[in-house]
C-alpha cells in the first residue's frame, strides 16, 4: 500500500531510487540514475581495455594509425549493433543482418561499376534503400506470420546470402573497380576522426533521441515489455514492429556500403557471421534478450568493447582462442548479471511494498 | 444517489455471441446511467466477461444493439473502444513492467512539446495531478514492477481518467484486494461516480455489491435474467435469480454406502495460500471444495497431491502418511489428480487415445523394458469402453476430440491406475451441457463402486448437486462443512466470501 503521504524514510538509498525517485532533488536523482546505469559500467570496461592495451604498447592510442583504426574499426558494428538493439527492444531478434550487409555492399560495387561517374551518396542511398527492403521482408513475415523472429530472419539469413552467392559466384570487387572519392571515405578523417565514425555517431544519436522522445520509439519499448499488454492498449503493434525491422535493414545496408569503403573488396562472403556479434554487442550493452529495456547508448559501448577487445587482447598477449573465450565470458556474464540485477530490482520493489 | 432521468450511458440490447459452436451469449441487455454504480453479478460462465469483452473491443458481437452515449458502436480493436471512452480495469491489470508508472498512464498518447517530442515534466506533472485527484499517493517515476494489484488497478483509473473515460468498467477488481484496498477502490468508484461517469462493477462478493452499487443486473448461462434497483431487493433474492434452476433434476445422484476413512489431511499449511486446512474424505463419498476463485482450492489440491510443497500440516492416505512434494508418492499411495487445465496438465494432445490412456500404468504394460502397440491397446480398451469415448479408433490423436471427450480420456488415465481417491479439479469447465452430465453420472458411478472423490468446483449447482459433503474455502482456509441437506447456496455463497464481511 502507498496511500499514505510520506517520503520513503527507512528505505536504502537503491531501493529509494526505485520507489520514491521524485523525493530525490532533481540532480541527485540524474547523478544516481547514472551511477546505476549499465552504459557506465560498460563504458568503464572499455576504458580499462584501452588502457591496458595502451600500457603495453603506447601505439594502440598515441599514434595516427592506431587512433584511427580504434575509431574506425568498430563503425560498421556500431550502426548493427544500433539496428539490432532496437529490433530486440521490441522482443524480437534479427539474425539476416549479416547477409543484408553483404547483399548491400556487393550492390554499391556493382553499382560503381556499371556507373563510374555517379557520386559516392548515390552509393549510400542505395545501400540503404536495398537494406530498408530486405529488413520491410522481414518485417511483413514476422508482423502477419505469427512465427517466432528468431526463424523467420534465421531463413532469410540464408535467402539473402543465397542470392549475393548466386549474383557474386566466385568473383571478387576490388578496390580498383570503386571510385576513388568513395574509397577515400574509408580512410578520410575530420579533426582526426574518421568521417565513416561520425556518420555511425550521428545515427547513433539520432536513433537513441528517437527512442527517447517519440511516442512511437517509447511504444517500441512497450510492446517488448509486454505484447499482450500493448494490443490491449491499442498501440499499432505490428506497424512498430515491421517499423523496427526496416530500420534495422537500413542501418545494415548502411553497414555494407560502410564495409565496401573501408576495405575497398567485396567478396559474396562479406559479413558471414556478423549477426550474432551484433546481438552480442546490444546484450553486452544492457539490452534485455526478452525486450522492454536498455539503449542504443548501451548497445552502442558494447559494439565498440567487442570490436576492441578483439584489437587489444592481441596486443596484451593473448591467445586467439582465449580472445573468442573471453567474449563468450563477457555475454554469458552480461546475461546472467541482467537476470540477477532485474531479479534484484523486483525483490527489492517488492519488499519496499510491504514496508508501508 | 443516481439521477433517475439521466440518459443510459451504455445500453446493450439483446446482444448474442458464439465461439464456434459455444453459445457464450444468448441474449444480454445492460443499461449503465452517468451518475451510477451498476452491479453486473452471475456465475462463473454466466457470460459476463465475455459481455465486458465486446463493450473493450476484444470480441465482436453477433447480434442485438449497442449504444454507447447515444451513438450506434461497433468496435473492431480496443484502440476503438478506447477512443470512444470507455475504460476496462481487469482483476490482474497488464501494465508495462520495465517503463515508469507515467509511462503506462500515457502510452500512445504522450503529451508532446516542441517539435512533436514527448515532454516528460509536463506528464510528470500531470500523472502527479491525476493521483492527488484520487487521493493515492504513487511516485510518478517509478516503474510499474513491483506495484501492488492495489497500485496496478489505481493506474488504470488513472489512465481511465486522463481519457476522460465515460463508461468504466470494474471486472472483479476485489478478488485479490485486502480489505484496506478495497476500501480505498470503493473510495475512488464512489468519486468516478459523482464526477459523473457510468461505472460497471462486476463482483462475486453480495456484501461489496449491495455497499457500493445501486442497480444491479443478473445474468445467467449467457442470459439477461433481471435488473432490480439494490433499495428494493436482498441478497437471498439475487442468489434466487443467479441459480435459477431446481439443482436435483440435473445431477442424478446415487445414493452410496459411506465407507472408511481414505483420505485424511490435517492442520495443512502454506503461508500465504492456504492455512490450517483439515479435511476427510470416505470410501465412496464425493467431497465438493466450494469457493470463490482464487480462494486457494486448487492450491490445496496440488498440495495434497504433492506438486506443491507445505509448511506444516501431514496428508495421510488409508492410514499411512503420505510424503510431502511428490507426486509419485502421491501416485502410489493411491491418489489420482485430474488438474483444471486438461489440455496442458492432463492431455497429451498430439498422442493417440490409447497412449494417453496408459500413461500412468506404462510400467507396468513392458515386458522386458520394450513397450508394444499391442499390448497397451490390450489394456486400455476395458477403459475407453466402459467411458463410452467416441473416437474412430483408439489410434486417433486426442487433440482431434471434443472438450468432454478428452476429460474423459484424461478420467480414464487414471481409472487405469485403479486408485481409491480421485481428485478433480473443474470436472466440467469448458465441456458443453449435454456432455456435463455424462460426466456427472460417470463421477456418481465410481464413487457407488466405492472410490473416494475430491472434487473442486465453482459451479454451485454442480456443488450442490454432486457433493455429499461441501467444504468452503474462502481466502485460504476452510470457513464451513456442510451436509448435503444444510447445503444451500445461500449458505455456501455466504461461507464463501465470510471473511470479507467480517472484515468489512
Amino acid at each position: 500500500m502507498t496511500s499514505e503521504t510520506q517520503p520513503a524514510v527507512d528505505l536504502d538509498e537503491g531501493t529509494a531510487l526505485l520507489v520514491e525517485p521524485s523525493a530525490m532533488p532533481r540532480r541527485e536523482r540524474i547523478l544516481k540514475t547514472l551511477l546505476h546505469s549499465r552504459e557506465l559500467s560498460i563504458a568503464i570496461a572499455l576504458l580499462v581495455v584501452i588502457a591496458a592495451a595502451t600500457i603495453k604498447s603506447p601505439d594502440f592510442v598515441f599514434s595516427a594509425t592506431g587512433w584511427r583504426n580504434l575509431l574506425l574499426t568498430p563503425a560498421m558494428m556500431l550502426l548493427l549493433a544500433v539496428g539490432q538493439a532496437v529490433v530486440i527492444i521490441t522482443r524480437n531478434v534479427d539474425l539476416s543482418v549479416g547477409s543484408v550487409l553483404g547483399l548491400s555492399a556487393w550492390l554499391t560495387g556493382e553499382l560503381f561499376i556499371a556507373h563510374p561517374g555517379i557520386p559516392w551518396i548515390v552509393g549510400f542511398g542505395a545501400g540503404l534503400l536495398a537494406g530498408a527492403v530486405l529488413g520491410l521482408v522481414n518485417g511483413v513475415l514476422v508482423g502477419y506470420g505469427k512465427v517466432p523472429a528468431l526463424v523467420i530472419t534465421l531463413g532469410t539469413l540464408y535467402i539473402f546470402r543465397g542470392i549475393v552467392l548466386t549474383w557474386a559466384g566466385s568473383s571478387i570487387i576490388s578496390a580498383s573497380q570503386m571510385p576513388d572519392g568513395f574509397l577515400n571515405l574509408g580512410t578520410a578523417q575530420i579533426l582526426t576522426i574518421p568521417v565513416l565514425f561520425i556518420i555511425a555517431m550521428i545515427i547513433v544519436v539520432a536513433v537513441g533521441y528517437f527512442l527517447q522522445t517519440a511516442r512511437s520509439g517509447r511504444e517500441l519499448y512497450a510492446i517488448g515489455s509486454d505484447p499482450d499488454a500493448a494490443v490491449l492498449y491499442g498501440l499499432p503493434v505490428r506497424r512498430r514492429v515491421i517499423g523496427a525491422f526496416v530500420l534495422s535493414g537500413a542501418l545494415a545496408g548502411l553497414a555494407g556500403v560502410v564495409y565496401a569503403a573501408r576495405y575497398g573488396t567485396v567478396s559474396s562472403d562479406a559479413g558471414t557471421g556478423i549477426e550474432l556479434q551484433a546481438v552480442a554487442a546490444a546484450v553486452v550493452g544492457g539490452v534485455a534478450i526478452f525486450g522492454g529495456s536498455g539503449t542504443v547508448w548501451g548497445a552502442s559501448i558494447g559494439a565498440v568493447l567487442l570490436v576492441t577487445i578483439n584489437s587489444a587482447l592481441p596486443m596484451v598477449g593473448i591467445s586467439d582462442f582465449w580472445q573468442q573465450a573471453l567474449v563468450g565470458a563477457l555475454i554469458i556474464a552480461a546475461i546472467i548479471l541482467d537476470r540477477v540485477l532485474a531479479a534484484r530490482q523486483a525483490r527489492k520493489l517488492i519488499e519496499a511494498r510491504d514496508e508501508q | 444517489m443516481p439521477n433517475p432521468h439521466s440518459a443510459a450511458m451504455l445500453q446493450l440490447n439483446d446482444v448474442s455471441k458464439s465461439f464456434g459452436p459455444v453459445v457464450a451469449l444468448r441474449s444480454v441487455n445492460l443499461e449503465a446511467h452517468a451518475g451510477s454504480i451498476h452491479a453486473l453479478v452471475g456465475e462463473n460462465g454466466a457470460g459476463k466477461s465475455t459481455l465486458v469483452k465486446i463493450v473493450a473491443g476484444v470480441h465482436r458481437r453477433d447480434g442485438g444493439d449497442f449504444v454507447l452515449d447515444g451513438q450506434p458502436q461497433d468496435f473492431g480493436s480496443t484502440a476503438e473502444s478506447k477512443t470512444a471512452g470507455v475504460a476496462v480495469i481487469y482483476q490482474e491489470p497488464t501494465l508495462f513492467p520495465d517503463l515508469s508508472v507515467t509511462e503506462n498512464i500515457f502510452m500512445g498518447r504522450q503529451i508532446l512539446g516542441r517539435g512533436r517530442r514527448i515532454d516528460k515534466a509536463a506528464m510528470y506533472a500531470e500523472a502527479e495531478r491525476l493521483f492527488a485527484g484520487l487521493g493515492v499517493h504513487i511516485d510518478p517515476r517509478r516503474p510499474a514492477l513491483g506495484l501492488s494489484i492495489a497500485d496496478q488497478q489505481i493506474i488504470e483509473i488513472a489512465k481511465a481518467i486522463s481519457l476522460d473515460a465515460k463508461v468504466l468498467i470494474m471486472d472483479e477488481p476485489t478478488a485479490a484486494l485486502s480489505g484496506v484496498e478495497v476500501e480505498r477502490l470503493f473510495t475512488v468508484a464512489r468519486q468516478l461516480r459523482d464526477e459523473g461517469r457510468a461505472v460497471v462493477f462486476i463482483s462475486h462478493r453480495f456484501d461489496e455489491v449491495f455497499a457500493l452499487c445501486d442497480t444491479v443486473t443478473v445474468m445467467r448461462d449467457g442470459s439477461y435474467i433481471a435488473t432490480r434497483p439494490i433499495a428494493e431487493t436482498r441478497i437471498g433474492e439475487i442468489v434466487n435469480l443467479m441459480v435459477g434452476r431446481e439443482v436435483a433434476d440435473l445431477f442424478p445422484k446415487q445414493e452410496t454406502e459411506v465407507g472408511d476413512v481414505v483420505l485424511d489431511v490435517a492442520g495443512l499449511t502454506s503461508p500465504g495460500v492456504f492455512h490450517d486446512v483439515s479435511f476427510s474424505v470416505r470410501r465412496g463419498e464425493i467431497v465438493g471444495l466450494a469457493g470463490l476463485v482464487g480462494a486457494g482450492r486448487s492450491e490445496i489440491a496440488r498440495a495434497v497431491f504433492g506438486v506443491d510443497r507445505y509448511a506444516a500440516g501431514t496428508v495421510t492416505m488409508k492410514g499411512r502418511p503420505v510424503p510431502t512434494a511428490s507426486p509419485h508418492a502421491a501416485i502410489r499411495s493411491g491418489m489420482a489428480f485430474i488438474p483444471e487445465d486438461r489440455r496442458q496438465q492432463g492431455l497429451v494432445t498430439d498422442g493417440s487415445v490409447a497412449e494417453n490412456i496408459a500413461a500412468v500404468i506404462r510400467q507396468h504394460l513392458t515386458k522386458g523394458g520394450l513397450l508394444t502397440r499391442a499390448a497397451e491397446n490390450k489394456a486400455v480398451t476395458p477403459w475407453a469402453s466402459r467411458l463410452e469415448v467416441k473416437t474412430s479408433s483408439l489410434d486417433a490423436p486426442a487433440r482431434t476430440m471434443s472438450g468432454g471427450n478428452q476429460q474423459k480420456v484424461v478420467i480414464a488415465k487414471w481409472l487405469a491406475s485403479e486408485p481409491d481417491l480421485l481428485i478433480i479439479d473443474e470436472p466440467t469447465r469448458g465441456i458443453d451441457v449435454g456432455t456435463k452430465s455424462e460426466v456427472h453420472r460417470l463421477l456418481s458411478e465410481l464413487a457407488g463402486q466405492g472410490m473416494a472423490i475430491l472434487m473442486i468446483s465453482s459451479e454451485l449447482p454442480e456443488v450442490l448437486g454432486m457433493a455429499d459433503r461441501v467444504l468452503v474455502v474462502c481466502e485460504g482456509r476452510l470457513t464451513a462443512e456442510l451436509s448435503r441437506d444444510e447445503a444451500t447456496p445461500e449458505r455456501v455463497m455466504h461461507a464463501a466470501t465470510a471473511s470479507q464481511e467480517m472484515a468489512s
